[in-house]
């Protein structure tokens, strides 16, 4: 990240800066709100890496002059506060997937996984978060003639829930970390193409990293900015707010205000859409509970495969208990868990993919959305 | 179903300790879910069949060391927010989450699954008897509506007298959203 000085000379300048800063949502260190940016004025910015060649061409473009204040905030605040986590951050050979890691570094991991595994990663952009970020998922494909069926794994619809971005992280430095030496990996990988989707919810998942542990939804504003998020689990069309959900948006579970309503859920359910016909299997890592849960959630009616669904997921219930003795309850969710509609899991069966199902990891309550980072080895041990 | 009066419920459950998984009681229990009012904690009868383990040792540690802190004990957001506890906060935390069991089963209904989240806050304040008193404002998650409810509770406590909630309050959520 970097600080920009500016000077703004004229009101026009004034006025792009203030656009400039609202919608890119940068963060102003001098003065505290754009209302308050003036002409002769200093005015410092904080602009995230990742928007930094982009600001600079729109300044650039008004012929607003500025000078880069500091180069390397990290630098600098590295030197305030020494971090002993600081040299595990940018390499995945140091990436300590025991940790929780913020949006930035989880960014970066991806970058750095697909170019020190590119013969068999690919990184590629679903769409934008209603905060515009991008969503990407990670493709791991063995190179092959066949084309072959896929899984798709997403984690972090729900933002507080910070054990499932750090299973998809886990999971996926464990399938590139042992697929020439597991019999089973390799098998695997021959035949099936894996999707891995970190963190869905990124708007979400960054806010209860900065703001507020507990938040859940997505980011977008509602009444004029007054109130704000969507659960994205109620927001899919499948049987959208029959069940189960709000219409208020102060609501935890407000579905917004249609289905897929939201950018992050169209983006995932057009590229599922899309791809439908060669997805074997859709996952959702959620916590906490310890559940694997089949469709359907808006209705107690089974699916067409239910006794397959069940069998499947019991088998992988007991490979679960298998490892460090956690139990999981298998079922579907409006028999053992609660009604609700809307659901990616729900949908995904609707439209045809045959296999769907919600895990809900560790724990069991007794510490629910905190889960201590010790957890983090053991829960996806065992849930891979 | 019992009519004109509620639903009533038989469980047999098994009580684990939390500090050590391999010590448990069996237990059976009756909870009565009353119709309409919404207002009265369900009613609750239990048997244990076997003892609970004495805990003396560690409570008299925990209060003497209470006691003879120089300032009133005051800290947030335990665990915090990768699940950590420091260890001195421990007893704490337990504390927070028998008083919590209270006020979850006064507010339960059919409908609700509550579970302590976090505690926000816990000061505590000093008394010239030799109760221990700690003001919490905790985090309640309920399941079905996936609200986080933050609630204030006054609990008192005391080696040989036990746990009591002697005050506690519903508290707005923030507007900060």
């Amino acid at each position: 990240d970097q600080v920009f000085h500016i000077v703004p000379e004229t009101l026009q300048q004034v006025q792009h800066l203030q656009h400039l800063c609202s919608t890119l949502l940068l963060d102003l260190w001098k003065p505290q709100l754009p209302e308050d940016i003036s002409t002769g004025e200093d005015l410092h910015i904080r602009v995230p890496a990742r928007l930094v060649q982009e600001v600079k061409d729109s300044l650039d473009h008004h012929m607003i002059s500025y000078k880069v204040l500091i180069p390397d905030v990290q630098e600098l605040v590295d030197q305030s506060m020494p971090k002993e986590r600081k040299s595990h951050r940018q390499v995945p050979e140091g990436y300590v997937y025991t940790q929780y890691h913020p949006m930035d570094e989880i960014y970066q991991w991806m970058t750095q996984i697909q170019k020190s595994n590119s013969e068999l990663v690919t990184q590629h952009s679903l769409g934008k978060t209603i905060e515009n970020r991008t969503l990407y998922y990670l493709q791991i494909s063995q190179p092959s003639d066949k084309t072959k069926k896929i899984i798709w794994m997403d984690c972090g619809i729900h933002a507080r829930e910070w054990i499932s971005p750090a299973f998809c992280q886990w999971f996926v430095k464990e399938i590139l970390q042992n697929y020439k030496s597991d019999p089973k990996i390799s098998r695997f990988l021959q035949n099936l193409d894996l999707y891995v989707l970190p963190v869905l919810n990124i708007d979400g998942y960054m806010y209860s990293w900065e703001k507020d542990r507990l938040w859940r939804k997505n980011r977008s504003p509602y009444m004029n900015g007054t109130c704000y998020g969507t659960d994205l689990n109620r927001n899919f069309n499948s049987s959208w707010g029959s069940i189960g959900v709000s219409y208020n948006c102060t609501s935890e579970i407000f579905c917004g205000s249609g289905p897929e309503s939201e950018p992050e859920t169209r983006a995932v359910a057009q590229f599922i859409e899309k791809k439908k016909s060669d997805i074997l299997c859709y996952l959702t890592i959620h916590s906490y509970g310890q559940y694997i849960l089949t469709p359907y959630g808006s209705t107690t009616e089974p699916p067409s495969n239910s006794e397959e669904l069940m069998h499947v997921a019991k088998k992988a219930a007991d490979a679960l208990m298998g490892k460090y003795g956690t139990s999981y309850e298998v079922g579907s969710t409006s028999l053992i868990l609660y009604s609700n509609s809307g659901s990616s899991r729900d949908w995904a069966h609707m439209i045809g993919i045959p296999f769907s199902y919600t895990f809900e990891l560790r724990d069991n309550g007794t510490h629910g959305f905190l889960l201590p980072s010790e957890q983090i080895q053991p829960t996806c041990e065992e849930t891979m | 179903d019992i009519d004109d009066v509620g639903h009533k419920y038989y469980l047999e459950l098994v009580l684990e300790d939390v500090l050590d998984k391999d010590s448990t009681v069996n237990c059976t229990a009756e909870v009565l879910y009353h119709l309409g009012n919404k207002n009265i904690a369900p009613d609750v009868q239990f048997t244990l069949e076997g003892e609970l383990k004495n805990t003396e040792e560690a409570d008299n540690i925990f209060y003497s060391r209470i006691k003879s802190l120089e300032k009133e004990l005051v800290a947030e957001n335990i665990p915090d927010s990768h699940g950590n506890v420091p260890p001195e906060m421990e007893p704490v935390r337990l504390l927070a989450w028998v008083a919590s069991g209270y006020v979850i089963w006064q507010n339960s209904t059919e409908n609700t699954k509550f579970q302590l989240a976090q505690i926000k806050r816990v000061k505590q304040v000093k008394r010239s008897d030799e109760y221990l008193e700690f003001d919490y404002t905790i985090l309640l998650h309920e399941m079905v509506s996936q609200e986080i409810i933050p609630w204030q509770m006054t609990v008192l406590w005391h080696p040989q007298h036990g746990v009591q909630v002697t005050q506690d309050s519903r508290q707005p959520k923030h507007a900060s959203q």
